[in-house]
């Protein structure tokens, strides 16, 4: 009975390309718009993750998350050092500043002062340029994204494709003369702001001058050290926060998930596409059944059982629902491979996958349902009437 | 024994809220294996409400209905399902054949609900399509066979499953003279035989000729069997 309820979905193609197209619609509006969520939120905390070496992050206690930072002295580091199961921490710059443009314009840009010595905290990727140019007088990385967009500079006739930042252009930064001397990757951050890395000390000398400068204490543990120990050693020494990374992460999606309207923004679009979705699916898939309901009649009444019915409907959503379900997914996969490049922000985790699959399937169970309801009703009696 | 049906003050009423409407009213009437009984009358006289109870599709309010000794209104659903799987043919006026399937896999449908498999269904059906002369149409859809080549599967699918009854609704009140003729011979010659009785229900006269005997129904009587 498997292959005449396969069959009998089949057969009249425009429905069944309904059917599918409803559920294509819905896995698409469950899968995208959270892929875009999730990148959007990941780049929220793109720094923490590109920055792979320290396993702890120390801070003022009132950080709510990784663009609130809330300077501290500079002598905090060697506090940080001197705890027991530190085997390093280095100081980190993060601030907000203006970059003035070959053509006049300006352009915030976030720039990142790492260690003169060590350069811990480099870009996770150099396109160009050795990181260790960095020494070389008023030497910065730019990221590859700002180079070629908000940093890039003006064409050369009018209306001409703007021309890309390279080793060797010059930037001014706070009236500072910056000479770009490489060029890196860096996973694009929340407000897609140029990224642009320095020394430490050429980073506070960029920066309008506070009494306190130093943004983050970048700590790696001694091997074999419990980090959450260690953080708690931190703090009860230093009266600092600090988080392992991962904690880090989670404070600041968690503070974007309670202070910003990004989740229900995305929400209501998910909700609203698996409403639609639903709605699409399910009218759809009842009306196949309600077309149907004389072909389930004949089965009856030549034998079929309700349970045998129940089964080939259940097989018809199944079908319809994994076709729906993969086309779904896999339009998303496109639009993510076809906005790899772009400035939009997408990731897509096995977790969507889930949540996607389990979204469908309750709009196939609801479909199948109301169609299952309608043909245990059945009179068999039907197929007399003409 | 050679009763088919027998069927001993059959009385069923319809409540369509507003008023009740006595389709069948104590209806006596016997069908022998090896013959074919043909029901008449005008519409609405109870014809189609008698086969559905002789079928085991609508359970009667009073009297009894025995098929080959068999009552249907004591048996458990599961049982009727499987007696009527096995023991019942049906022939439908509009048909009724699954416009996805072509003809061998409509006639294999019977023996797929009894539990054959689908390869086995398909090859007997195929051999009964060729008993009703359409072995060269068994891959063709019923969109591309006519009104009378399509009646012959539906033949085809009321016999694949070798039942004991079979019950046919105005086979012949969708097809033009000759194609009746020719389905009503067809029916005759290879549905028929002395294990199996045939009830058809007609208000076309043209085809009483065929009948064994022709039992008259008005008002939810039989008022005559002749």
């Amino acid at each position: 009975m498997n292959y005449i309820a396969i069959k009998m979905l089949m057969g009249d193609t425009g429905k069944y390309i309904g059917i599918v197209m409803g559920l294509t619609f819905a896995s698409l509006i469950m899968t995208q718009q959270p892929a875009i969520f999730t990148g959007f939120i990941a780049r929220s905390y793109s720094f923490i993750t590109d920055l792979g070496l320290p396993d702890i992050w120390v801070m003022d206690t009132k950080v709510q998350y990784i663009d609130d930072v809330k300077p501290l002295q500079d002598t905090e580091l060697y506090r940080v050092r001197g705890i027991s199961g530190v085997e390093w921490a280095m100081p980190l710059y993060k601030g907000t500043l203006k970059a003035r443009l070959a053509d006049g314009t300006f352009q915030n840009c976030n720039v990142i002062g790492l260690d003169d010595t060590t350069l811990i905290g480099s870009p996770p990727v150099l396109l160009e340029g050795k990181l260790e140019d960095l020494r070389r007088s008023d030497g910065i990385i730019v990221d590859i994204d700002g180079a070629t967009e908000k940093l890039a500079k003006p064409a050369r006739v009018a209306g001409g494709k703007q021309i890309p930042l390279k080793v060797g252009d010059t930037l001014e930064l706070n009236d500072k003369r910056a000479i770009v001397v490489g060029i890196a990757k860096v996973t694009r951050t929340f407000q897609s702001q140029p990224v642009i890395y320095t020394t430490y000390s050429r980073a506070i000398s960029y920066a309008p001058p506070e009494r306190k400068q130093l943004s983050f204490v970048l700590v790696k543990a001694k091997q074999g050290q419990d980090l959450h120990k260690l953080t708690q050693r931190i703090r009860a020494n230093t009266g600092l926060a600090a988080y392992t990374r991962q904690e880090f992460m989670d404070l600041t999606f968690w503070y974007l998930m309670k202070n910003t309207g990004i989740p229900i923004n995305f929400g209501v679009s998910v909700g609203l596409g698996f409403i639609v979705g639903a709605a699409i699916a399910g009218q759809t898939f009842y009306n196949f059944t309600l077309d149907n309901i004389r072909q389930f009649g004949v089965l009856k009444a030549m034998g079929a059982s309700n349970w045998v019915l129940l089964r080939m409907i259940l097989l018809q959503a199944l079908v319809a629902g994994s076709i729906g379900y993969g086309m779904g997914v896999g339009l998303t996969a496109l639009f993510g491979f076809a906005m790899r490049h772009s400035i939009l922000a997408f990731k897509f985790p096995w977790q969507l996958l889930v949540f996607s699959g389990t979204g469908v399937s309750v709009i196939c169970m609801f479909a199948a349902f109301i169609s299952i309801i309608k043909v245990i009703r059945l009179e068999p009696a039907i197929v007399f009437k003409s | 024994m050679n009763i088919a049906v027998r069927c001993e003050n059959l009385t069923k009423t319809y409540d369509t809220g507003e008023q009740k409407v006595t389709a069948l009213n104590a209806v006596n009437l016997t069908i022998n294996l090896g013959e074919l009984m043909m029901l008449v009358g005008p519409s609405g006289c109870g014809k189609t409400t008698l086969i559905s109870v002789i079928a085991g599709i609508l359970d009667q309010d009073e009297g009894l209905c025995e098929l080959f000794g068999e009552n249907l209104l004591t048996m458990k659903s599961k049982e009727k399902l499987r007696f009527r799987a096995q023991q019942i043919g049906f022939v439908f006026q509009a048909f009724n054949l699954l416009p996805s399937l072509n003809a061998a896999e409509n006639v294999s449908v019977p023996l797929i609900i009894n539990g054959v498999k689908r390869d086995v269904a398909k090859r007997k059906a195929i051999e009964v399509l060729e008993s009703v002369g359409l072995e060269d149409r068994w891959k063709s859809f019923p969109a591309q066979l006519s009104g009378g080549q399509q009646q012959r599967v539906a033949i085809a699918r009321a016999l694949v499953h070798s039942p004991r009854l079979i019950v046919c609704d105005e086979p012949t009140s969708a097809l033009d003279h000759a194609s009746g003729h020719n389905v009503m011979n067809l029916l005759k010659e290879v549905a028929l035989h002395k294990d199996r009785a045939l009830v058809i229900v007609s208000h076309d006269a043209r085809i009483f000729s065929f009948a064994d005997r022709i039992a008259e129904m008005d008002d939810g009587h039989i008022v005559n069997v002749r």
